[in-house]
C-alpha cells in the first residue's frame, strides 16, 4: 500500500504501513456539501477482545496522525504518543485494542484536499468543502462501525484529540464508555483562532500556494507552511521551557553576527522545526485542520448551554490540564468539568503542575501517566474487563 | 513539602487501617448510593465506601495533590472547594453529600450546608468540636489560642478559620433548614460516646462529632441571612403563625 506526499515540488510516492476503510456511504458535512465516497487511513494495535468491549480510539491533534507508537513511515521517528501508548504503558497494547485514524481533512492517508476528486481526476486544493471537528468524528464513526464495535471503551485525545473526545461524547454517547479530553477546550478561544489565521495567511501569503491549486501546477508553498509550523510551536511550549532549554545561547559561535542568520540557538531549533515538518504535511490540510478547530464550539451546538451536550451521560470523564498550557490554559478544561458537573456526570478532573506548556501531554510526564493508568483501572473495573493476571492491576490503593 | 514527600505521606497515610469515624460515616451510607464526598483529601473515605458500600462516589478536594493522587487511585475526584463549586452540582444529584473535616475549612459554612442539602437527599457532616473542655481549659488557662493533636496548627497558619462546637452546629442546622436524623459525639479515639456519658456532656467531652442530616421543609426556600437570635426568639411564637420579618 503506498500514497503519493507531496514534499519540496515533487510528488513522493511512500509506503504506507497502515490500514485503509472506504466508506461508499456519502458523508454528510456541516457545511452542506458531502463526500459521496472518502477513505480512513487507520493503525490499530493488540487485539480486540470476543466481547469487543475493550477498543480505545487514540484521537490525534492538528499535525498527528495514525501512528501513535509504531515508527512513523516518512520522518522514521517513533510515533507522536508512544509516552503513553504501547505495551506495558499506560495505554497498555496487551489489554486493550487500540485504534487511531487519521482525520479527514489530513494528509496522512485519509480523504482531504491533496485527495484526488473523482469528479474532476485533479487534487481536490481548496475545492475540498471545509470539514469540521464533528465531521472528523462522524467519519471515525463509520470506521468504527466498520469494525463492528458497538461502543467503545475510551476514547483519548489532547488538543484537537481532546475536541474529538468531547465531540463522541457530545455526538455518540452511548456509544462511549469513558473519555479523556486532554489539554483542550469545549470551544477555541478567540487567541487560538488569532495564532491560526496567522498561520494560514502564512501558507497563503507563500507565491508557491498558487490559490491552493500548487499540486495541480507542481509547486510547494513549503517556506509559507515552515513559518505556520514556527509560529505555532511557539504556542505549544512556554517562556520557561524556551529559557530552560536555549536561554539566549548562540548557534556554534561566539559573537552575534549582526546580521539575520540563526544566532540564537532558538531560532535555529525553530527554523529546524519548520523545514522537518513540510516533508511531512501538506499545506492545504493545514488550512483545513485548522479551520475545523476554529469552529469547534460545542456549546453553540446546544442553544449556547455547554451542559446539555451531556445530558444524562453515562460516560466516565477525566479531564486532564497543564499548568503552563497557555494555548489550552486549566479554565477552559474548568469549564468542561463544570458543564459536566451540572449534569452530574462522573467525572475526574487532574491539573498537572509542568512547565513544558501545551507540548507536555506529548513529553515524558510521570503524573499524567499515573492519571491515565489510574481512569483506566478504574473504568476497566466498571467495564468488567477482565485484570492483568501478573498483578500490576491488583496494587489498588 | 515536595510532591515526593506528599506523595510518601499519602501512602503512608493510605496503608493504615481505616479511622473509626470513617467506619462510623461509611455506616450511614446505604449501598450502591450516589455519593459526594467534599474536602475528599486523599480518598480515604471515598474508597472505604466504593470497597465496603459499593457506591457511585465523586470527590472535590482543594489541593491539586491530594486530587492527582485520588485519580492515579482510580477514584472519580476533581479539584475544587466546597464555597465556590457545589453550586455547579443540580438538586438532588447525590444520595448522599458528605463533608468530613471540612467544614470549618469553608469560607461560608451555612452557604455550604445549604447547597449540600440541595444538592443531596442526605448530608453527612463531621467537625472537631470546639467545645472539648482541653480548648475551653486552654483559652481559660492559657489565655490562649488552643492547638490540640488534631487541630495542631497555630491560629495564624490554620486553615480552619470557622470553628464550631456541637452546640453551635446544632444551631446552624436550625439556621440552615437541616433536619438532624442521627448524631454521634466522638471521643477522642474516634469511638462514639457511651451511654454513661448523658447528652449534656457531649458538647465538653466529645473531640468530633457526626451528624446525618435531611433537608427540613424550610431549606426548600433558602433562609435570607436570619440572624440565630431572630430564629430563637421567632420559635418561641406560637405554631402556625408566620414569624415577623424586619
Amino acid at each position: 500500500m503506498s500514497r503519493l506526499l507531496v514534499t519540496g515540488s515533487e510528488y513522493r510516492t511512500i509506503p504506507l504501513a497502515c490500514q485503509l476503510f472506504q466508506s461508499r456511504e456519502p458523508l454528510p458535512l456541516d457545511c452542506g456539501r458531502s463526500l459521496e465516497t472518502f477513505q480512513i487511513a487507520y493503525q490499530t494495535y493488540g487485539e480486540l477482545n470476543a466481547d469487543k468491549t475493550n477498543a480505545i480510539l487514540v484521537c490525534h491533534a492538528l499535525t498527528g496522525d495514525q501512528h501513535v507508537f509504531d515508527r512513523h513511515p516518512v520522518t522514521g521517528k517513533p510515533g507522536w504518543w508512544e509516552t503513553l501508548v504501547g505495551p506495558g504503558k499506560p495505554v497498555d497494547t496487551n489489554r486493550y485494542f487500540v485504534i487511531c485514524s487519521n482525520v479527514i481533512g489530513g494528509c496522512m492517508g485519509s480523504t482531504g484536499p491533496a485527495s484526488i476528486n473523482r469528479a474532476t481526476g485533479k487534487p481536490w486544493g481548496i475545492d475540498f468543502p471545509v470539514i469540521t471537528v464533528d465531521d472528523m468524528v462522524r467519519a471515525q464513526a463509520r470506521l468504527i462501525d466498520h469494525l463492528e464495535i458497538s461502543d467503545l471503551f475510551c476514547v483519548l485525545g489532547g488538543s484537537m484529540g481532546g475536541m474529538q473526545a468531547l465531540e463522541w461524547c457530545a455526538s455518540y454517547g452511548d456509544r462511549v464508555f469513558s473519555a479523556m479530553p486532554i489539554a483542550t477546550a469545549a470551544r477555541q478561544s478567540s487567541q487560538n483562532i488569532a495564532f491560526n489565521e496567522v498561520g494560514r495567511q502564512s501558507v497563503m501569503a507563500d507565491p508557491e500556494w498558487r490559490g491552493g491549486r500548487y499540486l495541480e501546477v507542481g509547486t510547494n508553498p513549503a517556506k509559507g507552511l515552515a513559518v505556520a509550523r514556527m509560529a505555532a510551536h511557539i504556542t505549544y511550549l512556554s517562556d520557561d521551557a524556551l529559557h530552560r532549554k536555549f536561554g539566549r545561547n548562540l548557534q556554534n559561535r561566539q559573537k552575534i553576527t549582526f546580521g539575520f542568520d540563526a544566532d540564537f540557538q532558538v531560532e535555529s531549533y525553530l527554523r529546524h522545526q519548520g523545514i522537518s515538518f513540510v516533508d511531512r504535511f501538506d499545506a492545504n490540510s493545514y488550512l483545513y485542520i485548522t479551520r475545523a478547530m476554529d469552529y469547534f464550539d460545542l456549546a453553540a451546538d446546544c442553544g449556547g448551554v455547554l451542559a446539555n451536550n451531556f445530558t444524562g451521560t453515562k460516560t466516565r470523564f477525566c479531564v486532564v490540564s497543564f499548568t503552563s498550557d497557555w494555548l489550552y490554559p486549566t479554565r477552559e478544561s474548568r469549564a468542561i468539568v463544570q458543564a459536566l458537573n451540572a449534569v452530574a456526570a462522573n467525572v475526574s478532573f487532574v491539573e498537572i503542575e509542568t512547565d513544558k506548556g501545551h507540548d507536555a501531554f506529548l513529553l515524558h510526564e510521570p503524573e499524567l501517566f499515573d492519571t491515565v493508568r489510574g481512569f483506566l483501572e478504574s473504568a476497566r473495573a466498571k467495564r468488567g474487563l477482565p485484570a492483568l493476571a501478573d498483578g500490576i492491576s491488583g496494587e489498588g490503593y | 513539602m515536595t510532591a515526593h514527600e506528599d506523595r510518601a505521606a499519602f501512602a503512608s497515610a493510605q496503608a493504615m487501617q481505616p479511622r473509626i469515624d470513617l467506619l462510623l460515616i461509611a455506616g450511614m451510607v446505604a449501598d450502591g448510593a450516589r455519593v459526594l464526598d467534599v474536602g475528599c483529601g486523599t480518598g480515604e473515605l471515598l474508597k472505604l465506601l466504593e470497597e465496603k458500600k459499593k457506591v457511585d462516589g465523586r470527590g472535590v478536594e482543594l489541593s491539586q495533590s491530594g486530587v492527582n493522587f485520588c485519580v492515579a487511585k482510580g477514584l472519580s475526584v476533581i479539584q475544587g472547594d466546597a464555597d465556590h463549586d457545589l453550586i455547579n452540582y443540580p438538586d438532588q444529584a447525590f444520595d448522599y453529600a458528605i463533608l468530613s473535616q471540612t467544614l470549618q475549612a469553608t469560607t461560608r459554612p451555612k452557604e455550604v450546608l445549604q447547597e449540600l442539602l440541595r444538592i443531596a437527599r442526605h448530608v453527612i457532616v463531621s467537625f472537631p468540636n470546639f467545645g472539648h473542655w482541653r480548648i475551653r481549659a486552654q483559652i481559660l488557662f492559657n489565655g490562649r489560642m488552643p492547638m490540640t493533636w488534631n487541630l495542631p496548627e497555630a491560629w495564624y497558619e490554620t486553615p480552619n478559620i470557622h470553628f464550631c462546637t456541637i452546640a453551635d452546629f446544632r444551631e446552624l442546622c436550625h439556621v440552615a433548614g437541616a433536619k438532624i436524623e442521627r448524631s454521634f459525639a466522638l471521643s477522642p479515639n474516634g469511638r462514639p460516646l457511651g451511654s454513661r456519658v448523658p447528652p449534656f456532656l457531649h458538647n465538653i467531652v466529645a473531640q468530633q462529632a457526626v451528624f446525618l442530616l435531611t433537608a427540613g421543609k424550610k431549606s426548600k426556600n433558602r433562609i435570607e441571612n436570619d440572624f440565630p437570635m431572630r430564629l430563637k426568639a421567632d420559635t418561641k411564637k406560637p405554631r402556625g403563625v408566620a414569624p415577623s420579618r424586619p
